[in-house]
């Protein structure tokens, strides 16, 4: 495995602010993985993804991105490796149809026209944006518009995905579509995309190979998902919810029934509760 | 209430004037504004409405349409015309009852004022009516080209413009809501004297610039994070193609322009 995102002692404070957001932060991501970080509201999480694309400049330590290091003088070579989607829908879309905004990175590199026409179709094909082309953000929904971003990412062809938080604002279908979409890539493009998730969201970050805990601008924990969302006690501690599975499993312990330890998912948990009655 | 404007708004369509290229409707409705001052009587101002009326007859969204965009301009066209009517001192006096004297000659300015004035508002409905408001920033950005030599930022403005035309829906919904929440915690638009209607939209107006700045800052973050950052390396996506009938539209005009200069020497 090689890794493709490190940091190493990375401290950052906002201007006015005397608590820094991020505190003596090193970690590694890997080629190809997905991680996803989880951490409560001003944990740090999102300071935390500006740096990596370099919105953000490191007050201390280095971070290195596909071994080219973060400075003011990389940062163009940084962002071409680096694909972000935030938060809000409206408030990236920057063309005034799909196609527009799909191709508004690509102007900004200078891509020639007839190049541009090839992926922006390409781009628009992979998340089933194509019959939208023409239309305008108004006549979108929050979860295409959230499509188009990811397009709108693809299209530049990043090494590094970054969804901070692209979920946030959606509902439960468009959360669950969004996710089925970065599986889909993630299977075409293999170790060609690692992704980031930033999220508060249990099923992505479930879906994620590896998740990292952010408490209060440092890194608290690593691990699978598995091992992360099976330690309640822990998660509550460090202000994040605990997945309904967990939470069913560690009142059923309560009342002296014996329980898996492994962490489950809600259906892994139904799976388990009829197979253990009938075998009873 | 904030769709009864009808000037600047798109009507979607498929007719020979929809489809003409965004320069060629700027430049023409520019360029009719000061062709109307070559006419200088009747017959002149004939041609100039038939002019205009066909053209508008060629948009296939009739007539209705655009006499309903005269209707916010009424108290502005009305305004001048008196101006010229009691402004105007040549000529014979048709009226004088203490201060206010109406002449001919006021009587004749007047028309003229109203009708100029009429078929220059007409004519550039036409273009905002029949064409992309993009497009029409598409369209300025490369008439505005030229003046890059010294130093009009123009892709930057033409970017502006393009930013705020695809916010305007987006800001308008958000303008709704914020009124649907005042009004649930009792605030009452369009109600009481003029003052009181004033007072009630700030209120709306604060948490609006307040989310539009937030969205602004938002924006900057997400256009960054895609590369932007200005400049003339940057290449275009879309492209306006100049087709035989913007040929034909501009020929058509000269034509109409001459015959119009013409007229001055009939009567």
């Amino acid at each position: 495995m090689t890794p493709i995102i490190s940091l190493s002692h990375v401290t950052y404070a906002y201007p006015n602010s005397d608590v820094p957001a991020l505190r003596d932060l090193s970690l590694t991501i890997n080629k190809g993985e997905w991680v996803a970080i989880i951490g409560h509201n001003g944990s740090g999480k999102s300071t935390f993804a500006k740096l990596l694309n370099y919105l953000l400049a490191p007050d201390e330590g280095e971070i290195t991105v596909n071994d080219v290091v973060a400075t003011e003088e990389n940062m163009w070579t940084i962002r071409d490796m680096v694909g972000m989607v935030f938060q809000n829908p409206d408030n990236q879309f920057v063309g005034a149809t799909v196609a527009d905004d799909v191709a508004f990175g690509m102007e900004n590199r200078g891509v020639p026209r007839d190049e541009m026409i090839t992926r922006v179709d390409a781009a628009l094909e992979e998340v089933q944006m194509m019959p939208f082309a023409d239309r305008e953000p108004a006549r979108l929904s929050g979860g295409q518009k959230q499509r188009v971003a990811i397009a709108s990412v693809l299209a530049l062809q990043p090494k590094i995905l970054i969804l901070d938080e692209a979920t946030a604002m959606l509902d439960p279908t468009g959360r669950r579509e969004m996710i089925a979409l970065v599986h889909e890539l993630k299977a075409h493009m293999g170790d060609d995309l690692t992704v980031i998730s930033i999220t508060h969201d249990i099923d992505e970050a479930a879906s994620a190979d590896r998740v990292m805990v952010i408490n209060d601008g440092e890194l608290v924990e690593t691990g699978l998902p598995a091992e992360v969302f099976a330690n309640a006690d822990q998660l509550r501690r460090f202000g994040l919810a605990v997945p309904f599975a967990e939470q069913l499993k560690e009142q059923l312990r309560l009342r002296g029934i014996e329980v898996p330890n492994e962490y489950l998912t809600t259906e892994g948990l139904v799976t388990w509760l009829w197979q253990s009655i009938s075998t009873k | 209430m904030f769709s009864n404007m009808i000037i600047g708004r798109y009507m979607p369509g498929d007719s020979w004037i929809h489809r003409l290229d965004a320069r060629t409707k700027l430049v023409l409705s520019i360029a009719f504004i000061f062709v109307v001052f070559f006419a200088n009587n009747v017959i002149g101002y004939a041609l100039a409405g038939a002019f205009t009326l066909l053209a508008i007859m060629m948009t296939g969204l009739g007539v209705g349409v655009f006499l309903r965009g005269l209707r916010p301009l009424v108290l502005l066209m009305l305004i001048t015309t008196l101006l010229q009517l009691f402004f105007v001192q040549t000529g014979d006096v048709l009226v004088h009852w203490a201060f206010i004297k109406i002449t001919t000659d006021g009587v004749i300015n007047s028309v003229i004022v109203f009708v100029r004035f009429m078929l220059i508002i007409m004519f550039s409905t036409i273009l905002t009516l029949t064409t992309q408001p993009l497009a029409v920033a598409d369209g300025m950005e490369s008439l505005l080209k030229p003046f890059k030599k010294f130093g009009l930022p123009v892709s930057e403005l033409a970017l502006m413009l393009s930013i705020a035309l695809r916010f305007v829906p987006t800001l308008m919904d958000e303008a709704q809501s914020i009124m649907n929440a005042q009004r649930a915690r009792g605030v009452r638009f369009n109600e009481g004297s003029l003052m009181a209607r004033i007072k009630s939209f700030v209120p709306l107006l604060i948490p609006l610039f307040v989310n539009a700045i937030k969205r602004a800052i938002e924006l900057g973050d997400a256009m960054e994070a895609r590369g932007y950052r200005g400049g003339d390396q940057r290449t275009k996506y879309r492209v306006l193609t100049w087709h035989t009938r913007d040929t034909i539209a501009i020929i058509g005009f000269v034509i109409f322009t001459v015959a119009l200069i013409a007229t001055r020497w009939i009567m």
